[in-house]
């Protein structure tokens, strides 16, 4: 890994709420407050023209969240996106690809003209013959056959609607992709595919990932730095292998230890007490207090800073 | 590069011979009935200015001297007169063919149109929600909290005093369709409303949000595709309930002149005439629109079940 790469996203002090009040009637009647979940605060962090960032965490982290964001699907409350100009000298623009290839693909189209939709949204080939043309290229890059344009995205197993999937962001010929847990609705086996497949495509195309997971051994596979969430905020961010080697944050920790181990399957494991605690009404101070093992009135008390360490991990945590 | 799939796509042909919908089709009793019956009833009722013994529109053609003839296996029967005349000597096959004819033409017409505005607005109503979705949808509450009937009668009735006297007879037919349409189109708009606020979450609409694709083809590219199938069943069933609105309301009166009788203007003729024992006057139009509403109601029946996944 070089050091001196130039960045392609920066975000900073990311904060986003939604509103789930209760409706005007139930307000006004039974006297319920507006209520916000705040599902996304104060998240900053960089990705690297090139390289490979991810965001990991529980279901209900924000993680997702962050992706819309990046993408545009979402707009932000409050902070700041900014893509590095691509080569085109225009700023980047973020294409993403979904986790559920079964809601991603519109059932009653067939696979050429989902993956022909790009290039004929952004007007990228002048005529219908250049756009076969590359939709059966396309195809052929993600490993499928172009007769399959034909066939209807049902046609195909899980593992081959995220191809469909990758083809479709690739035709808008992007040089950033958002991964929003591309692998999380595919068999073990199919993932190892589909994440080589990935890998192979940004060596190739020189792409820059931003990949969101909750699966830690997924995420070494693919990314030069990791930054882990826990409820809308990210509790520690490092590169890949000082992260694995040495996890600061007891979160951390807990999750890396949830991964199996085939080496010693029996190995000792601790299992974390309690639920994610609601977004809605998130603790007060550090807000994995209520699981930590650590935990301290100090942690009750006041919520620790996002610090930098020494190894250029940052972490946020009274004990690290 | 490995290659994930190799066996090429079939034709449309062979895709629609191996679909479910048509297995389900050849296996089902009633669904082929109701379909050979529904094509010899329509087809025969367009084939009518062809096949039909006589044009009962044309006044010349009529002889009064033949009417009231009784159907052909009764004494006192004419040639080529199968099902007997009325009381001004029109050929009753004939007379029903044609009737058959503008039943199902007003009611296909009024589908049509229900269709066309309970799917835009639908759409609309459940892509952008808020203040659009809630006006549109309690107009709807609105119509549905009055029956169809009601409001057909009243449209007409409007309508037709807002039309000149020359144009009455002409209009009738379009009257019919307006007053069915603008009680019809509700359930449509309902069903697509629903159907669009599952979809417009799907991930593959985001996806082409992300190209800025523009609105008005999200909602009828993307969208509205997947909010037909329940539509296509309600529209069927609903063709069925048109024509035999179209029937009431001229049985009523307030549809079809008796110059160009649809199967319900004929039961309301034939209706005054039971008594003196000229049945075939009333009972054929009844068997034809029974036969016409049922095969209809059993195709719709048929679709319903066999796009319902959960029957299967």
């Amino acid at each position: 890994m070089t050091t001196a790469r130039t960045t392609a996203l920066e975000v900073t002090n990311l904060d986003r709420t939604f509103d789930v009040s209760p409706p005007f009637l139930n307000r006004v009647l039974y006297g319920q407050k507006r209520r916000h979940l705040h599902a996304v605060s104060d998240v900053s962090f960089s990705v690297p023209a090139g390289g490979c960032m991810s965001l990991v965490g529980e279901s209900g982290c924000g993680k997702s969240t962050v992706a819309r964001l990046v993408t545009g699907i979402y707009a932000p409350t409050a902070g700041e996106i900014r893509f590095a100009p691509g080569k085109s000298g225009a700023p980047l623009s973020a294409q993403m690809i979904f986790q559920d290839p079964y809601a991603s693909l519109n059932p009653r189209w067939r696979v050429k003209n989902i993956i022909a939709e790009p290039l004929r949204e952004l007007k990228l080939r002048a005529t219908e013959a250049e756009i076969q043309d590359r939709v059966a290229e396309l195809l052929g890059i993600v490993g499928l056959n172009a007769a399959d344009g034909a066939k209807f995205p049902h046609e195909f197993s899980g593992g081959q609607r995220q191809r469909i999937s990758i083809a479709r962001a690739l035709a808008s010929e992007p040089e950033f992709l958002v991964c929003d847990e591309p692998t999380s609705a595919l068999d073990v086996s199919v993932q190892a595919q589909i994440l080589n497949l990935m890998r192979k495509l940004q060596d190739e195309l020189g792409l820059t990932y931003l990949f969101i997971s909750h699966d830690l051994s997924v995420v070494r596979h693919m990314s030069d730095r990791i930054a882990v969430m826990y409820l809308g905020r990210i509790v520690e961010e490092a590169a890949t292998e000082t992260l694995f080697a040495d996890p600061k944050h007891p979160y951390t920790r807990l999750l890396l230890q949830t991964i199996p181990n085939v080496n010693d399957p029996q190995r000792d494991r601790v299992a974390a007490e309690g639920e994610v605690p609601s977004p809605l009404n998130p603790p007060s101070g550090c807000t994995f207090h209520t699981r930590c093992p650590l935990a301290t009135d100090q942690c009750k008390a006041q919520r620790p800073e996002l610090v930098e360490k020494a190894d250029g991990a940052r972490v946020a945590c009274h004990f690290a | 590069m490995t290659t994930q799939s190799t066996n090429s796509a079939p034709s449309r042909r062979k895709r629609f011979r191996d679909s479910d919908l048509w297995w389900s089709f050849t296996h089902s009793w009633s669904a082929r009935i109701a379909a050979v019956l529904l094509i010899v009833l329509i087809g025969s009722a367009f084939l009518a200015p062809w096949i039909a013994p006589q044009n009962p529109y044309d006044a010349a053609s009529l002889d009064m001297w033949k009417s009231e003839l009784p159907p052909i296996w009764q004494q006192g029967s004419e040639m080529p007169y199968l099902l007997g005349t009325d009381t001004q000597g029109r050929d009753m096959l004939s007379v029903l063919l044609y009737g058959t004819r503008i039943s199902v033409m007003i009611g296909f017409a009024s589908v049509i149109f229900s269709l066309l505005i309970g799917l835009t607005l639908g759409l609309v109503a459940g892509y952008f929600g808020g203040i659009a979705d809630n006006l549109l949808m309690r107009v709807g509450d609105v119509v549905l909290s009055i029956p169809t009937i009601l409001i057909a009668i009243l449209v007409s009735a409007v309508v037709r005093q807002m039309l000149p006297t020359n144009l009455r007879e002409i209009g009738a037919a379009a009257v019919l369709v307006l007053a069915i349409t603008l009680s019809g189109w509700v359930q449509y708009a309902r069903t697509v409303r629903a159907q669009t606020i599952v979809e417009r979450g799907k991930e593959y609409v985001m996806a082409a949000k992300l190209l800025n694709v523009p609105k008005h083809r999200i909602m009828f590219r993307h969208i509205l595709p997947n909010t037909l199938t329940p539509v296509l069943v309600a529209a069927t069933l609903s063709f069925g309930m048109a024509i035999l609105t179209e029937a009431t309301l001229s049985f009523l009166g307030i549809g079809m002149p008796p110059g160009q009788p649809s199967l319900g203007t004929l039961i309301r003729i034939g209706n005054q005439y039971l008594f003196s024992g000229l049945w075939w006057m009333v009972i054929f139009p009844v068997v034809q629109l029974s036969l016409l509403v049922i095969s209809v109601n059993l195709l719709g029946d048929w679709l319903r079940d066999a796009l319902n996944p959960k029957l299967r």
